[in-house]
């Protein structure tokens, strides 16, 4: 029942949404929303549903955690959206406001399904809706970015349902009934044949890495993040990214129940280290602040993965920075959209004087900043701290050395670019038109968010501690 | 009947150069619609007839032979285009690419560790020639229209292989795989039609307004 509500109240919205004539007022629906589906999701949490539907569908620990933070972001975005829509009022929110709450339905499936199948169909949803919500502000920027995430992830996903065939024809080739269903598939991995599932890991890998923007499949990301308004930066960073990361992480479930499970670490440990490469380089002399958190994006999907790849002892602090990672890049991209609407350019350059035209917007963003680059006393630094000691843990010297030493460079890159937007004096506007100021609804909900990562940083509560010990459970490899 | 899947396949394997070959559009879009229908007659062919079968025939030939092909039409003639002019790689190159990719397809199917009820079979190679060319088309061509067809292919390719274990795939998520597929092209059909407005032209090699600066 309350997976029906979890699915449906989505979809409701989009419909009734649809038919709300009024630009002014549509955007206001969306919180009440937002609101309706993390109460929900909260219960879920308290109820722990049993699976249903033959065991397709089923809420685990693992779905749980990701299901919580895009929740919470997504209510935090709704209202920004309420705020920030009725501003942009010459330009129709209708699809915008449709294609959000869709993707939020097909999102919530994702965290969901335990069938693979039923898992792409829902992730190729996510990846559909997202499509006209980058392409908001239609111009030939925005179209480009369009156009290359369709094409990209269109392509990607294509090869992950080709790496799902791959999977079953595995369980084909060694005499079991096929399935794509997850408890048979982890349950029968040793008698897999190997050589397939190689190939499924890999093609699976390249399908949901291209769209959590794992390097060097990340192309697409910088572009696509920069030209969306900052409210959908929030969703694909947290949101998609972690559906994707979910992807992989039942594809690992399965990997790791298998034999020989060495070829699959070090692969994840590769495109991770990889990943945080391409970031530090990009991000050193990157004047465009938005495709600066681009890459960010790129740096924490890397650390997500070289922590799977590792294992063990950093699993508990991959899941962490799960929610870490998502509710932060929600901060700072939807106070990334502020700056953006105020300043008129993304050019970090010509954005100065930020704490004293914008004090509280300036005051979040850099807050983010400290937070992503794992300062404490956010909840990043504890995760990242989780994750770094756990691979010392294990032995990895090399690995933790070369982790440590992107996050020293990408530190001081995101640093050159964001401390002098803070300092000196804003430009002056121009004429009469006083652009954008602090409002209550455009920067409630990223302060929301940042309180909710310092809290996280000093204390847990019991029943997300209890949580992320079950998910760390489920990932633990079975001999 | 194992003849009569062999010699679908080949023309499914023909039709690749086809499509790869031809530099007028709606010759292209006609040939993918083809391929499709064919790839929906499969799964009729190998296995036999019940209900949910009929429905996956039936749901298969409407959106790769009609709905599908009648998107890209409507996008065509709103965006004016019908010819695919030079590529990034010309029609000849590709198609060498394309035959010696099919040739090496056979090698390698050969090769690899299948069950044995599929070996010998013309399945794996058709699929994997007809991935190869998807990639093909979809990396050499600029028009946005020629590198959807591109993604046509690529996932008509995916298809074969799937025909190997209907089975695993239950109907719900076959017809959630297609209506994504229909609903993809929707939203490249309109993303289509915005690059032609905004740019006079669906030329994509005009696309690179976004790239790092030095």
């Amino acid at each position: 029942m309350i997976y029906l509500l979890l699915l449906l109240v989505p979809l409701m919205g989009a419909f009734i949404s649809w038919y709300i004539r009024s630009n002014l007022q549509r955007p206001r629906i969306l919180p009440l929303f937002g609101l309706a589906h993390f109460i929900l999701t909260l219960a879920a949490l308290a109820l722990r549903p049993t699976p249903t539907l033959s065991g397709w569908i089923a809420l685990d620990p693992l779905g749980m955690v990701v299901l919580l933070t895009i929740s919470t972001l997504y209510l935090a975005c709704s209202l920004y959206a309420a705020g920030y829509l009725p501003s942009r009022r010459e330009r129709s929110n209708q699809v915008l406001c449709f294609g959000m709450l869709i993707c939020l339905s097909a999102m919530t499936l994702v965290t969901l399904a335990h069938h693979l199948g039923l898992l792409w169909v829902a992730m190729e949803s996510t990846t559909l809706s997202m499509a006209p919500l980058i392409y908001f502000n239609r111009n030939a920027r925005s179209i480009e970015a369009t156009w290359k995430y369709m094409i990209i992830c269109s392509v990607g996903i294509a090869l992950a349902l080709l790496g799902l065939f791959f999977l079953a024809y595995a369980t084909l080739v060694a005499g079991q009934e096929t399935t794509l269903l997850l408890e048979p598939l982890i349950a029968g991995a040793r008698r897999l044949s190997p050589d397939w599932l190689n190939a499924a890991f890999i093609f699976l890998l390249v399908g949901f890495g291209t769209k959590m923007g794992l390097a060097p499949l990340h192309t697409w990301k910088p572009d696509a993040y920069g030209e969306a308004p900052g409210l959908v930066g929030a969703l694909l960073a947290g949101g998609l990214v972690n559906c994707a990361l979910l992807g992989v992480i039942r594809v690992y479930q399965i990997c790791m129940a298998a034999g020989d499970i060495r070829f699959y670490q070090q692969t994840l440990v590769g495109m991770g280290l990889l990943s945080m490469a391409f970031a530090a380089v990009f991000m050193l002399r990157q004047s465009d602040f938005k495709r600066m958190l681009a890459y960010s994006s790129v740096e924490h999907v890397g650390i997500l993965v070289i922590a799977l790849g590792v294992g063990k002892g950093a699993l508990p602090g991959a899941l962490f920075h799960i929610i870490n990672n998502g509710l932060t890049k929600g901060v700072l991209f939807l106070s990334s959209g502020n700056i953006h609407r105020s300043y008129g350019t993304k050019n970090a350059e010509k954005v100065r004087g930020l704490l004293q035209r914008l004090p509280l917007t300036g005051g979040l963003f850099l807050a983010g900043f400290f937070a992503i680059t794992g300062s404490p006393p956010f909840s990043p630094f504890l995760s990242e701290f989780g994750i770094i000691s756990g691979i010392f843990g294990s032995g990895r010297y090399p690995v933790a050395t070369a982790l440590l030493l992107f996050l020293a460079i990408i530190f001081m890159g995101m640093a050159n670019t964001i401390l002098p937007m803070m300092m000196g004096s804003a430009p002056r506007e121009a004429g009469t038109i006083v652009g954008y100021r602090d409002q209550f609804f455009t920067v409630a909900p990223p302060l929301v968010l940042m309180v909710v990562i310092l809290i996280l940083g000093i204390w847990q509560p019991e029943p997300l501690r209890q949580l992320l010990t079950d998910a760390a459970r489920l990932l633990e490899v079975r001999p | 009947m194992n003849s009569l899947i062999d010699q679908l396949l080949v023309l499914v394997m023909l039709l690749n150069f086809l499509g790869l070959g031809t530099s007028r559009m709606h010759i292209a879009i006609r040939t993918v619609a083809f391929q499709g229908v064919i790839l929906g007659l499969l799964p009729g062919l190998t296995h036999t007839l019940t209900l949910h079968l009929g429905l996956i025939t039936g749901g298969i030939i409407f959106a790769k032979g009609l709905f599908i092909p009648w998107l890209l039409f409507r996008a065509m003639r709103r965006v004016e285009i019908r010819e695919e002019v030079e590529p990034f790689l010309s029609h000849t190159a590709t198609l060498l690419l394309s035959a010696l990719a099919t040739a090496l397809a056979f090698v390698f199917a050969a090769k690899l560790p299948l069950a044995p009820q599929h070996q010998g079979l013309l399945f794996v190679p058709a699929a994997i020639a007809t991935i190869i060319t998807g990639f093909l088309v979809l990396t050499t061509r600029k028009k946005a229209i020629t590198q959807v067809i591109g993604y046509l292919i690529l996932e008509n390719g995916i298809f074969i292989f799937g025909l190997l274990l209907s089975e695993a795939m239950p109907v719900m998520v076959e017809a959630g795989v297609l209506l994504d597929l229909i609903v993809g092209i929707f939203v490249m059909g309109i993303i289509i039609n915005q690059i032609s407005r905004e740019f006079s032209s669906i030329d994509t090699s005009r696309l690179t307004a976004l790239k790092e600066e030095q």
